[in-house]
């Protein structure tokens, strides 16, 4: 009897969360008309994203619903998996049977897509992955990749420490440099963690401390706070995103030190990624003093692949979305530092306004 | 000599003997392999020093070891879900003081509203668990995963899947100081909660009748107290605890993100009451045993920093601790241990008689 009810209870549970599932999801998908149009000048694509877990994922599912509307001859069908890989499995099964003409995909993890990916192949619907990549036996399962280079973020970091210190007529062995990494083994750990390390061999930098603050503020914080009571000498830190900077800056005021540019008189300069708004907002206010930007919006990148496969053309098959430099002053005008494809580029300094910071999408 | 080996005797059986040993390995340890461990200056005219971070950064822990060492001893169990609990709280508390805003630079409603609606959103997860576990008769854990998985997905339904910053200084005093007040408001939180529980044991009955429903629930009935009120109250209690830890943890990083506020903490509770030397099977309790022993966890997770070991390595240590404190609560351990005694104890006699 008791057991019953405890099932019954479970059964009335998990209905209640399907259907508050179901209802927040679909005040997501404004996009979604519910009829095939079937006429050949709309093209369909079907959008299989992660879920809504951070600014930077909002950010990027509105940039594909901004871009692939109706006026511009599209009709997206987007699906929120809500961190699930099953539902985006169902959902590309989905876009399969509706006979979608694109297919794009933000996994959620990098393995266990080759069954799905080769039933989307078969049906002959190309493939476009967002932002996390696939691992799959055969690469000729997705048609290509657009996503943010890690490698190039942390690169374009080091090399504009390199010119400011330059400029500021700071010696290379005076640089005390704390590392506070993202989550081990995430894409965006490993990128920039490179990019710093690289630097570090390359100008004879100091890297005194490095330690994990797996991407959140209170480890970030506390992590900082442990820093400054093993080295005093420290003048540099560099945060693999900007919750681990809103961390560390707040465990440097804690202890009495100021964040700043003067790292002559005590002042400690802080690096950071993402820029995310309240990042940019510190930036402005002479806190963070770099932030390389970690760019969300890829749809109109996503919208060009479509329009050159749709013309016949080949595709490169790893895509990388424009990502800028914001800073504190204007020292350092511009960095030249070389991508994961080995192409060298000079990426422009942009140095950060309210403007700007009103004027972004997230 | 008899007399000093039974002092000395009675010093190690006693019951907070193991949980202070452990703490004071750590800090010997600490002292040995990094310079300067013990000292404490004043920057700012607030203490600093790695001791002021051991004592501040256990706030939250210390609050959640109470709630779990009364959880532990009414039921047997222990309460899974204080993490994503805290995460409930810490929402719904930020999403009344931003009235909905992303990042806020000024008070939409009075921190102490926020404060007292984040206490019974938590209390309200207290009572969920409570039911399921002193009325049902579900098995602790089996019940507290239901709010240990969804907490948090209820926690980004309250913020809408962001993380809510409130940028006033106000607010940030409950995680940081009182003006120039030299004690962090994390650790005065911590001991009146720690106070006021304390009390709350010694001067009614309560502590007693957790026991007795601990050690056994139907004989406790039988002898007219109500098993289920107080198992329920235990975790209405908890649900209360976490909420405040919740609350001081938000405070601490002036926002709300469901996604990480008292992540993997509920282990670390569970922990600081099995170090603190009571069995996780229910029955008699020692709530400054969980005390000393959230310190400890504090202390070790603050010397491994110090000790530059990488973060994600920490649960390795914290394991082998666990591992070494459960076998040694373990029965078949224990049987072991007495019958060896008694085998000592047996042959001693024989021996001299053969002399």
């Amino acid at each position: 009897m008791k057991k019953r009810v405890v099932s019954m209870l479970l059964c009335v549970a998990m209905t209640a969360a399907m259907v508050a599932g179901c209802g927040s999801s679909s005040g997501d998908s404004s996009s979604d008309s519910g009829e095939d149009s079937g006429s050949s000048d709309v093209i369909t694509v079907g959008f299989s994203q992660v879920g809504a877990e951070s600014d930077w994922r909002t950010a990027n599912t509105e940039s594909m619903q901004e871009t692939f509307t109706e006026e511009n001859g599209y009709e997206l069908i987007f699906d929120d998996a809500q961190q699930k890989q099953e539902n985006q499995i169902t959902a590309i099964r989905n876009f399969i049977q509706q006979e979608v003409d694109y297919i794009l995909l933000a996994p959620v993890t990098e393995s266990g897509w080759d069954t799905v990916l080769q039933e989307a192949y078969d049906a002959d619907i190309p493939v476009i992955i967002v932002d996390r990549m696939v691992d799959v036996s055969n690469d000729d399962l997705y048609t290509t990749w657009i996503g943010t280079d890690s490698l190039l973020e942390g690169r374009k970091a080091a090399e504009w420490l390199n010119a400011y210190a330059t400029a500021k007529g700071w010696d290379a062995s005076e640089l005390n440099i704390a590392h506070i990494q993202g989550t081990m083994g995430s894409t965006a750990q490993i990128g920039r963690t490179q990019g710093l390390e690289e630097g570090v061999e390359k100008y004879g930098w100091n890297l005194v401390a490095q330690q994990c603050g797996e991407f959140t503020q209170a480890k970030g914080q506390e992590v900082m706070e442990s820093m400054l009571k093993q080295y005093d000498n420290i003048n540099v830190v560099y945060c693999e995103n900007d919750n681990e900077a809103f961390g560390a800056i707040d465990a440097i005021e804690a202890a009495g030190k100021t964040v700043g540019t003067d790292i002559a008189n005590g002042e400690i300069l802080v690096i950071s990624f993402d820029t995310t708004n309240a990042g940019l907002t510190d930036t402005l206010a002479g806190k963070i003093v770099c932030d390389v930007e970690c760019n969300p919006l890829h749809g109109p990148r996503a919208e060009e692949l479509i329009k050159a496969l749709e013309a016949g053309e080949e595709v490169e098959k790893l895509n990388y979305v424009d990502e800028e430099i914001f800073a504190y002053d204007d020292t350092v005008a511009s960095v030249t530092a070389t991508n994961s494809l080995e192409e060298e580029g000079d990426y422009a300094v942009t140095v950060i306004t309210q403007e700007i910071i009103d004027g972004r999408a997230y | 000599m008899s007399n000093q080996k039974s002092g000395l005797k009675k010093i190690t059986s006693m019951r907070l003997f193991m949980p202070i040993v452990c703490l004071l390995v750590i800090i010997i340890v600490a002292t040995i392999t990094i310079p300067g461990f013990l000292t404490i200056s004043f920057q700012n005219g607030v203490p600093y020093g790695y001791p002021v971070d051991v004592i501040n950064r256990a706030s939250e822990l210390v609050i959640l070891a109470v709630g779990m060492t009364l959880v532990t001893a009414a039921s047997g169990g222990q309460d899974i879900s204080v993490g994503a609990v805290m995460a409930v709280a810490a929402a719904v508390c930020c999403q009344i003081l931003s009235g909905g805003e992303v990042s806020v630079n000024s008070l939409a409603a009075p921190i102490i509203l926020a404060f007292l609606a984040a206490l019974a959103a938590s209390a309200l997860c207290g009572a969920f668990n409570g039911f399921l576990v002193a009325k049902l008769n579900i098995q602790p854990m089996v019940a507290t995963l239901i709010l240990y998985t969804a907490g948090r997905g209820i926690a980004q339904l309250i913020t809408n899947g962001q993380i809510t910053y409130i940028r006033v200084d106000s607010y940030q005093i409950f995680g940081s100081y009182i003006g120039k007040f030299p004690i962090p408001t994390p650790v005065i939180i911590a001991v009146v909660v720690v106070i006021i529980t304390y009390l709350i044991l010694k001067k009614t009955a309560l502590g007693l009748y957790i026991e007795s429903v601990g050690i056994n629930g139907t004989a406790s009935r039988l002898v007219g107290l109500n098993s289920t009120m107080i198992k329920f109250l235990t975790y209405v209690i908890c649900g209360i605890l976490a909420g405040i830890a919740g609350f001081v943890a938000s405070s601490r990083i002036y926002s709300a993100d469901a996604n990480n506020i008292g992540l993997n903490l509920e282990m670390d509770a569970i922990l600081a009451v099995a170090l603190g030397g009571n069995v996780l099977g229910g029955g008699k309790f020692s709530l400054m045993g969980s005390v000393i022993g959230a310190y400890t966890i504090q202390a070790l997770t603050t010397v491994l920093y110090g000790m530059n070991v990488s973060s994600d390595q920490l649960p390795v240590y914290k394991a082998i601790v666990v591992v070494i404190i459960v076998v040694l609560q373990s029965p078949v351990f224990q049987k072991a241990l007495a019958s060896r005694k008694a085998k000592s104890q047996a042959a001693k006699p024989a021996a001299e008689g053969g002399n």
